[in-house]
């Protein structure tokens, strides 16, 4: 973990810098960002940074190597729930309880 | 936080009124769902080291999931404040893309705007475009934002308060909380082949990356997919059409 002060300044700069890309949604006339290749870039950012996130915070760990553990079945019982369109909050708790429970029989 | 599934547009109502109170159904519906998952985020922050000020401060100021559970992920497994901004950041970029969209279906005045903001997400977004007519899309907007926003950091304060009794968090799995929610904000997103190869060649950089770069910059590197995916499948569409007219001349002849 981090220094408190390292922590507060990465929050800082988040919380000042999500709000201000809320405000600016809001606020700038539409046709400025309404550019297709914008629009299009705009949408996949999300998609890679999502797809990377659940992928690194699912097979690494603390010492930066690569493992398959008990959260790589969770996340695969989320994947399950998903498919069957389960809600929101029923897909995290698959995910949360198949990883406990995995980790309780190993 | 994530895109539900869009509730389905009420039927025509018959009285303003019935109109009214589903759209107060769907918005609820979906603001005391999410909102619920701020104590899974209360006790990841906690379990990542973060201060019970600190987690709180998160879920009140930033108020966008995704770039909560990232900014905790980045900075608990020791990456670099600055790098796990820009990861969290980069997360909330698509804000600004719902606002664009939100801001005239919601045309709320001057001085509401800056009040209005801190409730553009995913679901707000989600409710408030699904419904017809001004009225019902800022009723939607208002309710979801309002239930989720005090949902979210209520349970966010139960979460962080409840995690020292709960004790080590990966014994309840709840290190897998992170990657579930991304994933379920994810898997709406991807419906096209440019969008799953971005996020397909997102993983594969991002894990390439995880044991060479400092940790936070991984997901970084991760952003060029992409501009990569729209770079192959527009060439490769273009080389479609290409042979496609090809063929096309060749039958001519």
């Amino acid at each position: 973990m981090t220094t408190g002060a390292d922590a507060w300044i990465a929050l800082a700069i988040t919380a000042l810098g999500c709000y201000g890309v809320k405000l600016l949604g809001l606020s700038i006339p539409a046709g400025l960002l309404e550019r297709p290749l914008v629009r299009r870039l705009a949408a996949l950012v999300p998609i890679a940074l999502l797809a990377a996130l659940t992928a690194l915070q699912t097979f690494g760990t603390t010492t930066r190597h690569l493992a398959v553990d008990a959260r790589s079945a969770g996340l695969a019982a989320a994947a399950v729930a998903l498919l069957l369109r389960a809600p929101f909050l029923v897909v995290v708790a698959a995910g949360v309880l198949v990883t406990a429970a995995v980790r309780a029989v190993a | 936080m994530t895109a539900p599934p869009i509730p389905a547009p009420s039927p025509a109502p018959e009285a303003p009124e019935a109109g009214r109170r589903a759209v107060v159904r769907d918005a609820l519906g979906v603001g005391v769902a999410v909102g619920l998952s701020g104590f899974a985020f209360g006790v990841t922050s906690a379990g990542a080291g973060f201060s019970l000020v600190q987690t709180c401060a998160m879920s009140l100021l930033v108020f966008t999931g995704a770039s909560q559970f990232a900014l905790v992920g980045a900075l608990g497994s020791g990456g670099n404040p600055f790098a796990a901004a820009a990861g969290a950041l980069f997360l909330g970029t698509r804000n600004a893309f719902y606002g664009l969209r939100l801001s005239p279906l919601l045309a709320f005045p001057r001085a509401v705007r800056p009040l209005a903001a801190q409730w553009v997400i995913d679901e707000t977004s989600a409710v408030a475009l699904s419904q017809r007519g001004r009225d019902d899309a800022r009723l939607g907007f208002t309710v979801t934002g309002a239930s989720l926003y005090l949902l979210w950091n209520v349970t966010t304060l139960a979460g962080a308060l409840g995690a020292s009794a709960l004790g080590d968090p990966a014994a309840w799995g709840l290190d897998a909380a992170g990657p579930a929610v991304f994933l379920a904000l994810l898997a709406p997103m991807v419906k096209d082949r440019t969008e799953r190869t971005a996020a397909a060649s997102a993983v594969l950089l991002a894990l390439a990356f995880l044991p060479l770069l400092p940790a936070g910059v991984p997901v970084l590197v991760s952003a060029l997919a992409a501009p990569l995916a729209l770079a192959a499948c527009r060439r490769n569409r273009r080389r479609g059409q290409a042979a496609e007219e090809g063929a096309t001349r060749d039958h001519r002849r």
